[in-house]
C-alpha cells in the first residue's frame, strides 16, 4: 500500500483501534483450494513419497544396476545359488536375494517398475486424452454426434474386459505395446462418459455465451473455454486408472499373455516365484509387496485428490 | 416401460452382432493359418487342404461369415478344433462351476461389502470407519491373482503340509454329488473372489450412505420417533443401494462370462479356465463361443439392472 494511500485511510479508522484491516481475505480459486488441502493431508503426502520412491527407482534402474554391478537377466549361478542350485536369501549382495535362476530379484524389482509404471501412466494417458476429446465432443456438439459417440462407449462399457482382452492377445501374441493398447482402449469409454456429463452442464452456463456472443469458435469454446472446468475430476479418475492399468498388465503377465519373459514384471515373476515360495519366500514377496505398495499408494493418492477438489470440504471421506 | 425394454434389446442385439463381428474379423484375418497348426508339423499339403475344406475355411470369407451369423443365431456355435465336440456342450459341462463360484462368492461379498459400508458410513471418521476404510483400500489394490496365491498357500498348503486338510487346493466337486465336498472345493475361491470384489461396495455404500443419511427424510423419520436401526436400514440402505445395484449386476454378469483369473488359480474347471486352454489351443470356434456368451452376460446384465434401477427408486422414470 502506497504512502498516500495509508495517509487517506487513516482519518477513516475509529479512534478506538477495535476494527482490524481484514488482510488475510483473498479470493482462491479451486485449485489454489485443492491444493492447499493437498499439502496438508499427511496421506496425500505419504502416498506421493511412495510413488515418487518407486518412479526414481525405475527411472535410475540402469544406473542402480550398473552401480550393484548386476545387470536384470544375469545369472550368478556361483553366487547367487546355493550348491543345490536353490536360491539365496536377502544379503548384502542381494538385497532382495535370487530367483530360481540365480538372478538379482532387487534389480528385477526395479526394473519391474519400469514395465508397470509405463503401462500404468501411458495407458491412462492414452484413456484420458481419447475420453476427454470423445466426451467434449459427444457433450457439446450433441444431436447425431453425441448419439453416435454415446452408443460407440456403450458398446464398449458393455464388453467383457477381461476375456475380448485375452482373446485379442491370443491373436496378435503377447507384447508391452499390444499390452498398453488393450488397456487404454477399454478404458477411455469411462472416462468419456464422465467428461460428457460434466460437459453437458457446462456448456449451458453464461460464460460459454459470453465467449460465443465474442464470436469464439467451437473448438474454443471446447478447448479453452470449458476444457478446464472439467479437469479435476479427469484429474482424479487418471490417477485412480492408473492402479487398475497396473494390476491389469500384471494379471495378463501372470497368466502367460502379457509381457513375455525375460523381460521381468511383477506379474510373470510373480508367476515364475509361485512354485519356489517355500525354499525362497522373497523371490514371492518382493514383487508382490512391490505391486501391494504401488497400487495402494496410487489408489490413496487418487482419494485423497478427489477429497482436495470436493467443495462439501476436506472432510468428506 | 415396454419401449424402453424393447429398446434396450435392440441395443443389446446389436451390440452383440458387434462383437460377433469383431471375433470373426480378428480369427478369420489373423496370420497363423488354422488348418495347418491342426494337420501338425509332418503333414502333407493335401492333409492340410482336407482339413481346411472340412472346416469350411476354403469358402469366400463372406459365405463363411453368413453361416456363423445364421448358425450362432440358432445357438450353433460349431465344433471345437481340438476335440470335436460341439462348443455348446463344453459350455454346458462348465457352466456350473462358475455359476457356483460366481454365485456363492457373490452372496459374500455382497453382505460384507455391504455391511462394512453401512457399518463405517453410520459413524464417519470413528476407528471402525477409518479400520474398515483401510481394510476396503488394502483389497481393493490387491490384484486378485495375488490374494488367490496367497490363499492358496497360506491356507491350503501350510495346512496340508501341518496335516490339516481343512481347504482342497483345487479341483470341483458339484452340488449333486455332495453339498459339503461341493462348498469346501469353493470356498477360497470364493473368499478370494468375494474380498477383492467387497472393498469396491464397501466404497460405494458408504460413500451414498452418507449422502442419503443427510436428506430431509431422514429427518422426518427420525422427528417420527422411529429407532435409529429402522432409520438407517428402512429409509437409509434402501434408497443408498441403488448405485450398489448397478454395480452388482454388472460385476455378476461380467464374471459369469468366465471368472479368468480365480479359476485359473484354484483349478476349477469352469469357463474362465475353458477360455485360457482355447487360447493356448487356438480352438477358434470354443474361443468365438466363450467371447459372444461373455457379452451375453454382460449385456442381459445392463438390461436387468437398468429394468431394477426403477423398481427400487421410483423417483426414476423409465423412458
Amino acid at each position: 500500500m502506497s504512502q498516500l494511500a495509508a495517509e487517506l485511510l487513516e482519518p477513516i479508522t475509529p479512534p478506538s483501534g477495535q476494527v482490524v484491516a481484514s488482510e488475510a481475505i483473498q479470493g482462491r480459486g479451486p485449485w489454489q483450494l485443492a491444493w492447499a488441502r493437498l499439502r496438508r493431508d499427511k496421506v496425500a503426502i505419504g502416498s506421493s513419497l511412495v510413488i515418487a520412491v518407486i518412479a526414481l527407482a525405475a527411472i535410475f534402474a540402469p544406473l542402480i544396476a550398473r552401480l550393484i554391478g548386476h545387470g536384470p537377466d544375469t545369472q550368478f549361478q556361483s553366487t547367487g545359488l546355493s550348491p543345490q542350485g536353490i536360491p539365496v536369501g536377502p544379503s548384502t549382495s542381494f538385497f532382495f536375494g535370487t530367483d530360481d535362476l540365480g538372478r538379482d530379484v532387487f534389480i528385477r524389482v526395479i526394473y519391474g517398475a519400469r514395465i508397470s509404471l509405463l503401462v500404468g501412466v501411458i495407458a491412462s494417458g492414452m484413456a484420458i486424452i481419447v475420453g476427454v476429446v470423445v466426451g467434449l465432443a459427444a457433450g457439446y456438439l450433441g444431436r447425431a454426434a453425441d448419439t453416435v459417440l454415446s452408443r460407440l462407449m456403450d458398446v464398449i462399457l458393455s464388453l467383457p474386459f477381461l476375456v475380448f482382452a485375452i482373446a485379442l492377445v491370443s491373436v496378435v501374441g503377447p507384447s508391452l505395446t499390444i499390452t498398453v493398447a488393450v488397456i487404454a482402449f477399454f478404458s477411455w469409454a469411462s472416462v468419456g462418459r464422465i467428461v460428457r456429463g460434466q460437459v453437458l452442464s457446462i456448456k449451458e452456463k453464461e460464460f460459454v455465451e459470453a465467449a460465443r456472443s465474442l464470436g469464439a469458435g467451437d473448438l474454443r469454446i471446447m478447448f479453452v473455454e470449458i476444457l478446464p472446468n472439467v479437469l479435476a475430476p479427469t484429474i482424479v479418475y487418471a490417477t485412480l486408472l492408473i492402479p487398475l492399468a497396473i494390476v491389469f498388465e500384471a494379471t495378463l503377465s501372470f497368466l502367460g499373455i502379457g509381457v513375455i519373459p525375460p523381460t521381468p514384471t511383477w506379474g510373470n515373476m510373480l508367476s515364475e516365484a509361485m512354485p519356489f515360495y517355500r525354499v525362497a519366500w522373497w523371490f514371492v514377496a518382493f514383487p508382490g509387496l512391490a505391486l501391494v505398495v504401488t497400487t495402494v499408494a496410487f489408489n490413496l493418492l487418487g482419494d485423497s485428490i478427489r477429497d482436495a477438489f470436493d467443495p462439501r470440504g476436506s472432510r468428506s471421506s | 416401460m415396454l419401449r424402453f425394454l424393447a429398446r434396450r434389446i435392440t441395443f443389446g442385439v446389436i451390440v452383440m452382432w458387434i462383437v460377433a463381428t469383431v471375433v470373426f474379423v480378428l480369427y478369420f484375418l489373423a496370420p497363423n493359418d488354422v488348418a495347418r497348426t491342426l494337420a501338425g508339423r509332418e503333414a502333407s499339403p493335401s492333409t492340410v487342404e482336407a482339413i481346411r475344406h472340412n472346416l469350411g475355411l476354403n469358402r469366400p470369407l463372406l459365405t463363411q461369415y453368413g453361416s456363423f451369423l445364421w448358425k450362432a443365431l440358432h445357438g450353433n456355435l460349431g465344433y471345437s478344433y481340438i476335440n470335436s465336440v460341439s462348443v455348446v456342450t463344453l459350455i454346458a459341462q462348465r457352466i456350473w462351476v462358475t455359476i457356483s463360484l460366481v454365485a456363492g462368492g457373490a452372496a459374500i461379498w455382497l453382505v460384507l461389502g455391504v455391511g462394512a459400508g453401512v457399518v463405517s458410513a453410520i459413524r464417519p471418521r470413528s476407528f471402525a470407519d477409518r479400520a474398515t476404510t483401510g481394510l476396503a483400500l488394502f483389497f481393493y489394490s490387491m490384484p486378485t491373482f495375488l490374494l488367490g496365491e496367497a490363499f492358496l498357500l497360506l491356507l491350503f498348503f501350510e495346512l496340508h503340509l501341518a496335516g490339516l486338510n481343512w481347504f482342497p487346493g483345487s479341483g470341483y466337486v458339484s452340488l449333486a454329488q455332495s453339498v459339503g465336498g461341493w462348498a469346501r472345493h469353493l470356498i477360497l475361491p470364493w473368499l478370494t473372489i468375494a474380498l477383492v470384489t467387497a472393498a469396491t461396495y464397501t466404497r460405494l455404500t458408504r460413500t451414498s450412505m452418507l449422502e442419503v443419511m443427510g436428506e430431509d427424510y431422514i429427518r422426518t423419520a427420525r422427528a417420527k420417533g422411529l429407532t435409529e436401526r429402522r432409520v438407517t436400514l428402512r429409509h437409509g440402505l434402501r434408497a443408498a443401494l441403488t448405485p450398489v445395484v448397478t454395480q452388482f449386476g454388472i460385476d455378476v454378469g461380467t464374471l459369469l462370462g468366465g471368472a479368468i483369473v480365480t479359476e485359473n488359480v484354484f483349478g476349477l474347471p469352469g469357463l474362465g479356465q475353458l477360455i485360457i486352454t482355447s487360447i493356448l489351443d487356438q480352438d477358434l470356434p470354443t474361443i468365438i463361443g466363450l467371447v459372444l456368451l461373455a457379452s451375453a452376460f454382460v449385456v442381459v446384465a445392463n438390461i436387468v439392472v437398468d429394468f431394477l434401477y426403477a423398481v427400487l427408486d421410483p423417483r426414476v422414470r423409465l423412458t
